[in-house]
């Protein structure tokens, strides 16, 4: 059995009799168990009672995310696939390079055939992903996220093909016309593909998790709009527009990364402390100080670009996974959550 | 046939025997959920889960209020709960599933149709009690069904059949609601004054099909003191997604002037 089934994971291999003999013989003799559940060193004192009025077990309240490595990477593949639509549609109504623009929208593409492959792997019966599209659903950010992804593909598609058919000189009656609405829809449809994911964590029981719900919205499309230009530099457009939208975006993750710093309390703990936190921060630092100064710095160095777009890409893709990380500790957390309820609750009565 | 069925799990008489849980598992044919040496009291289910509907509580706690007549040096009480999920008014899981698997039922209860479900798990981080959860490795989520097939046929569902103390109570909601109160004031009216009923319909969550009567502070029995729907986090977020676009966008713009 795979971890996941029970809060301590897999049943313990020493799950036996003699394994219950032997923790007997442990705790007579030295007053100290080590238990199954991997709760090493609980300190046995027969006079005082073990579990106190704070919590059960130091367990969490809550269930941690069961999603897999897929999801956090398709939520930074749909962020620069969506925002890519954007850069293809504004870049076209400001002329600019068409190469350019017909390598954001085969990046907007590729993204609309990586997304479902990634999210239909993590689902637990991936036949099934068509029931995603058998409801459409307001109130769940999960079902509008699949409608969202499914609409952008059509709309990433139908655009890529219009600009391919005008690149090779095919003439079609009334193509060029189309081509306006088809761009426009892919951009909305995008930037709603880059954004809905802050959503889909924000709308959640994980206490870090909406509590960060305004600003997790912005920090993933901001990061989609730097992984994009950072895709495209790396390619070679090395255009002043691709180096103003790098810096924007470094910019504005530097901001991000200051807020989610300033965060404290219990809830908060998880953006700076263990595994998510340490991601966290050094994501949080790559996409936001270290990208911003090497564009500063270097501005006119080519390899400067480079490597700001590099680490761009590096801190977006690892703060993805941190956020996951963060929600599966705030979810251990049982501590997080009644602190939260309980300030929630002294605000209530102290407003009634 | 009941409307708006429910639960009134009373920890003041259940002596933690787990006939609940094995009711449970037998009927619905719930398979084995880990082997393990908890080392919490003696309760080695230790959570609800995919694969545990009913879990029995085992509290070693100072007992802080109450007629305990012996060892008043260490005053001290075991407590016992059975768990389940709260079959909640707004239900977290059912509004956040994007199959339409979960739906409400005729009886008021909560179910994951395993016919729909996809296992994509985000009911799994919309439960603010911790309840619902991906069963591995069938991919699909689980969780306790209120024993809607027992209901259908006109029977109360295992756990309650097979308490044998009446701890778990099944009846009507309103019924019930009243009969918590009623439990409270006799037990407060005995020195328990710590005994409250949990039914959270103060928060967004509108109150459960599921009560219980506990003695001492919710958090000891890991219920959130005050559990939200998380759908009320939607419009904030919708609104910062928003707003978010059109800065993206005017960035862009401004980029390709520049």
């Amino acid at each position: 059995m795979p971890a996941g089934d029970n809060p301590a994971g897999s049943i313990h291999p020493k799950a036996s009799e003699a394994r219950l003999d032997a923790i007997r013989n442990e705790a007579s003799s030295t007053g100290k168990v080590v238990t199954g559940a991997g709760r090493a060193n609980v300190d046995y004192d027969p006079n005082r009672p073990i579990a106190g009025a704070q919590d059960y077990y130091g367990q969490g309240v809550l269930k941690p995310p069961t999603w897999t490595w897929e999801v956090p990477l398709y939520f930074f593949v749909g962020g620069i696939s969506g925002v890519s639509s954007v850069i293809a549609f504004v870049g076209h109504l400001f002329h600019a390079d068409p190469q350019m623009l017909r390598l954001a929208l085969w990046i907007a593409l590729v993204g609309t055939v990586l997304c479902p492959v990634l999210l239909i792997s993590d689902l637990g019966r991936p036949t099934r992903f068509l029931n995603m599209l058998r409801v459409f659903k307001w109130r769940s950010a999960m079902s509008m996220g699949s409608w969202i992804l499914s609409g952008f593909g059509g709309f990433a598609f139908l655009a890529l093909a219009i600009n391919e058919l005008i690149h090779y000189g095919i003439q079609i009656p009334f193509l060029p016309l189309l081509q306006w609405p088809v761009e426009f829809f892919s951009a909305v449809t995008g930037l709603l593909l880059a954004s809905y994911t802050g959503v889909l964590l924000g709308a959640t029981a994980i206490p870090v998790w909406h509590e960060n719900r305004l600003l997790l919205p912005a920090h993933f499309l901001t990061s989609g709009l730097g992984g994009s230009a950072a895709i495209l530099e790396l390619s070679g457009f090395l255009l002043p527009a691709t180096q103003v939208i790098g810096f924007m975006a470094a910019g504005l993750e530097t901001v991000v990364g200051i807020i989610l710093e300033l965060r404290h309390g219990r809830v908060s703990a998880p953006l700076h402390h263990g595994k998510s936190g340490v991601t966290m921060r050094l994501a949080g630092g790559l996409e936001g100080p270290v990208a911003l100064l090497i564009r500063i710095l270097w501005h006119s160095h080519t390899s400067a670009r480079y490597a700001a777009a590099i680490c761009f890409l590096l801190g977006s893709v690892s703060s993805r996974y941190a956020w996951i990380w963060a929600g599966r500790a705030s979810a251990h957390d049982p501590q997080a959550l009644f602190e939260e309820q309980h300030a929630a609750m002294a605000a209530a009565k102290s407003r009634a | 046939m009941t409307h708006k069925a429910a639960f009134l799990t009373d920890a003041t008489v259940c002596i933690g025997c787990k006939a609940c849980e094995v009711a449970c598992k037998e009927w619905n044919e719930v398979p084995e959920d880990g082997l393990v040496w908890s080392g919490f009291s003696y309760d080695n289910t230790r959570a609800l889960g995919a694969s545990t509907w009913r879990h029995v509580m085992f509290l070693e706690q100072p007992a802080t209020a109450g007629p305990q007549q012996v060892d008043m040096e260490n005053p001290f009480r075991w407590v016992f709960l059975s768990n389940v999920c709260k079959h909640c008014v707004n239900s977290g899981c059912l509004e956040s599933c994007p199959t339409g698997a979960i739906v409400r039922t005729d009886v008021g209860s909560v179910l994951v149709q395993s016919d729909v479900c996809n296992g994509c798990g985000y009911c799994v981080v919309s439960c603010p009690f911790g309840v619902v959860d991906k069963r591995h490795p069938d991919g699909r989520a689980f969780k306790c069904t209120f024993c809607y097939d027992r209901q259908s046929a006109g029977m109360i569902p295992a756990c309650a059949k097979a308490c044998p103390t009446q701890s778990i109570r099944f009846g009507q909601l309103d019924e019930l609601r009243e009969a918590g109160a009623v439990r409270v004031a006799e037990l407060h009216h005995r020195g328990y004054t710590d005994a409250q009923v949990y039914d959270p319909l103060e928060t967004s969550v509108g109150g459960t099909h599921a009560m219980f009567v506990i003695l001492g502070q919710p958090d000891a029995y890991n219920l959130p003191p005050a559990p939200e729907i998380p759908t009320i986090y939607l419009k904030s977020a919708w609104t910062s997604a928003l707003v978010s676009a059109l800065v993206v966008v005017a960035l862009v713009c401004a980029a390709f002037l520049f």
